[in-house]
């Protein structure tokens, strides 16, 4: 029980993470991409996230809340260590969120402000997201060096974020928005492709246990499947966003599987190269872990809760299934 | 100021702005659900265009209270690493409850309850709506619980200077928390209350006489009327267990420096510190004895018993009597309104006016009450386990300060926000139509919100 627990604890940290980046992945691009429409456009483009963002954004609640549930002697460290990028994270998930709703009930006059703020602060707390996971696997350096590294994961991230949304939108629209998404698509594309190299190049440079992890006989043929497939997967989307910039909504739901396969696989990657520290090389998992007893509560609650909250969003994104509709409270 | 100072300040001034929005929401959740069921009962409409209304106010209050509720979660460890280093065991689990049972809940039902209208059966939309309600009303009693365990620990023992559960019905049944959670709940349905009252006042008085507004405001004035004794009631049993479990804290409401039999409450003082006195008092004899003991010559603990472990006493001393008096003045407001209004009359302006000015009302009683309980707690943490100034984190001052400034920036231009646009939204309510929020797609020349 003692060895297996944390082990559970941080399976479901990690799926809680991995459900974040994805559903809030798309609803911050969205946001990134705010500014490439017109006025009617920018309004679907939220319309297509306002039934879900709330709850998106939950999930990052329930990730940070395993870390301080499970781990809480390394939830400290770790949020400490990255006081500003979280508090920059903050305020920028502050001013989207707000954003949504004073958009619409402001005065008319207010409304490009407050567009302005949803941008900035889908942008904002994007980067700072990227910034913080680049701070954290280059295990807190403060030197320049470490910093730039951070920067560039944070850019990665955004456009990481803007391939989700782009894709999300091809799925979620039509016409002229549609054409428009396939466009930001293409772009993000690469950028992406990019962030996932530099992360998987600099993982094994910080740490040389990263490093025999993954390029230690025989593991290595087996291990070396990931990146083979995340350039599939990457070579596949190209492939499928060039011909759907000539044959409209041809099956216009494959750009984002796709996207979010290639999120999958980064996300697998990194946590087989973390497993099974919390702090690389400093901290694992079982040092870091709550008392048996609270785990095991919470546990109970997670076998009851965790079903329930799937199932009912599932049906939250059954309702509001298909192509975007305008958003009325009618 | 040094880093400890600044992140309590900090702290403070994120769960003050955090807390506004919850209290209108708990309570307009329930409000909701009694409209919906209305309108589904009844099937006249006025019930169905009130709902429509305050969703609208529901969604952006909400929305408020889901931004600043991130950031709490993540100013845990931000912020005060030694809390869940020292009390981990307890806290996690209850957090953990609230994020699984209510956050989800709410949050994703609430999509369905806003946009779902047309999307889904009638009665789907009305189980949305309950859900939302039980989501928010069941996130207030995991924080709750966790907070009242906080003032009054139980179930517990400390290890190597970690707490341990022995008993979690013991720790989250704690001693103050039935009537945390009572209190604090009536407190949302007052604040909501009142909210709706002032708000339909306002809409009155701009020329708006549709039913709809008419029952939403007779409705909040009843609902006062009815809260408003209940919460007396409930705030002085309150105070009998706050007498029982943390006499310091009681100590400083009542600014009582020396153990006295006997002693007077005091409707007013200065209290000075340095000199551990009270000056201009003014009070009614035994007062304060009486209430605490039921015994006009009973003996009330002195701050002098607990020097180096009590409070600041001017901050929870005046806290408490802003918080008593403005719920003094709800009590006049309300049963004055029910009496004027009564056998279906409608409000006359100068009500209307005052009713306007109490919109808030809530909100000013809620944190002040709040500042009795939390700041009354200090120098604890986790009364008698912990200590704020031990689970401080290493964060140093400057990076708190550049942070703080920020927030306090954002929650000032936020909260001018948000009164503004509540006020925008009844004003444009009362000026035609009920105002339909849509997105516009087929006729760009529709005014949004209009």
């Amino acid at each position: 029980m003692d060895f297996w627990l944390p082990v559970v604890f941080a399976g479901l940290m990690a799926l809680a993470m991995l459900i974040y980046v994805v559903l809030d992945g798309y609803d911050l691009g969205v946001g990134v991409l705010l500014n490439g429409g017109n006025d009617n456009e920018k309004d679907m483009m939220i319309a297509s996230i306002g039934p879900f963002w709330d709850a998106n954004e939950t999930w990052l609640v329930l990730g940070v809340g395993i870390l301080l549930i499970a781990f809480p002697m390394a939830h400290g460290v770790i949020l400490s260590s990255l006081y500003l990028p979280v508090a920059a994270m903050l305020i920028g998930l502050t001013l989207r969120g707000v954003a949504f709703d004073f958009r619409v009930k402001a005065r008319e006059p207010h409304k490009p402000l407050w567009n302005g703020a949803f941008f900035g602060g889908s942008l904002l707390a994007s980067l700072a997201q990227g910034f913080m996971l680049g701070h954290y696997i280059s295990g807190f350096e403060q030197s320049y060096a470490a910093y730039g590294f951070s920067a560039l994961i944070g850019i990665s991230l955004v456009s990481g974020y803007t391939l989700l949304g782009a894709t999300w939108l091809i799925m979620k629209s039509e016409h002229e928005l549609q054409e428009k998404a396939v466009r930001w698509a293409r772009n993000a594309l690469w950028l992406t492709a990019l962030g996932i190299a530099a992360v998987s190049i600099a993982t094994p440079l910080v740490s040389t246990r990263v490093f025999d992890k993954w390029f230690s006989f025989p593991q290595f043929l087996l291990l070396s499947q990931i990146p083979a497939v995340t350039v599939a997967l990457v070579l596949a989307c190209h492939f499928r966003l060039r011909k759907l910039a000539t044959a409209i909504d041809d099956k216009a739901w494959v750009p984002f599987a796709l996207a979010v396969s290639i999120f999958l696989l980064a996300f697998a990657g990194l946590a087989y190269s973390l497993f099974p520290y919390l702090i690389i090389d400093e901290v694992t998992i079982w040092d870091a872990a709550s008392a048996t007893n609270s785990l095991l509560f919470v546990l109970w609650g997670v076998i009851i809760t965790l079903p329930a909250i799937l199932g009912y969003t599932v049906f939250a994104y059954r309702v509001f299934w298909g192509k975007t509709r305008e958003l009325s409270y009618d | 100021m040094d880093a400890l100072a600044l992140a309590r300040v900090q702290f403070a001034a994120n769960i003050t702005f955090h807390i506004l929005f919850p209290t209108i929401t708990m309570g307009l959740a329930w409000l909701l659900v009694y409209f919906k069921t209305k309108q589904d009962r009844t099937g006249q409409t006025h019930w169905g265009d009130a709902y429509r209304f305050w969703v609208k106010v529901f969604a952006l209050t909400f929305a408020l209270g889901v931004v600043s509720g991130i950031t709490m979660s993540f100013q845990f460890g931000t912020n005060w690493p030694g809390f869940m280093e020292t009390v981990g065991n307890v806290a996690g689990p209850l957090l953990g409850y609230e994020v699984l049972t209510a956050f989800f809940l709410e949050a994703t039902f609430l999509g369905v309850m806003l946009f779902g209208r047309k999307r889904v059966s009638n009665r789907v939309h009305t189980l949305a709506t309950w859900m939302v309600a039980i989501g928010t009303s069941l996130s207030a009693f995991w924080i709750l619980a966790l907070n009242s365990w906080m003032q009054t620990p139980a179930g517990f023992e400390m290890r190597d200077g970690q707490a341990f559960v022995l008993s979690w019905v013991d720790v989250i049944f704690n001693p103050s928390m039935p009537y945390r959670v009572v209190h604090m709940m009536l407190a949302t349905g007052l604040t909501a209350a009142f909210v709706v009252a002032g708000i339909s006042a306002f809409r009155q008085l701009r020329g708006d006489k549709t039913d709809a507004n008419r029952v939403a405001l007779r409705v909040s004035i009843w609902l006062a009327a009815i809260l408003i004794p209940l919460q007396i009631v409930a705030g002085d049993l309150h105070g009998l267990n706050t007498f029982e479990h943390q006499p310091a804290k009681v100590a400083a409401m009542e600014a009582v420096w020396e153990d006295q039999e006997g002693a007077p409450l005091l409707l007013f003082a200065w209290p000075d510190e340095e000199k551990r006195e009270n000056r201009y008092e003014i009070a009614i004899p035994k007062g304060a004895s009486f209430i605490l003991t039921h015994d006009p010559n009973g003996l009330v603990p002195g701050l002098n018993s607990f020097e180096g472990e009590h409070p600041r006493v001017a901050p929870v001393f005046f806290g408490f009597r802003i918080m008593v008096g403005v719920g003094m003045l709800m009590l006049l407001v309300a049963w004055t309104s029910t009496w004027v209004m009564r056998k279906g009359r409608n409000a006359p302006s100068w009500l209307a006016r005052v009713l306007v000015g109490m919109t808030f009302s809530g909100w000013v009683a809620t944190v002040a009450g709040w500042y009795v309980s939390e700041i009354g707690r200090q120098p604890w943490l986790v009364q008698g386990v912990l200590k704020t100034a031990e689970a401080v984190g290493p964060v140093p001052a400057g990076a708190i300060a550049a942070s703080l400034t920020t927030y306090l920036v954002l929650y000032a231009v936020l909260l001018v926000a948000y009164v503004s646009v509540v006020f925008h939204l009844a004003a444009q309510a009362a000026a035609g139509n009920i105002p339909r929020e849509r997105t516009r797609l087929d006729n760009p020349m529709q005014p949004v919100g209009a």
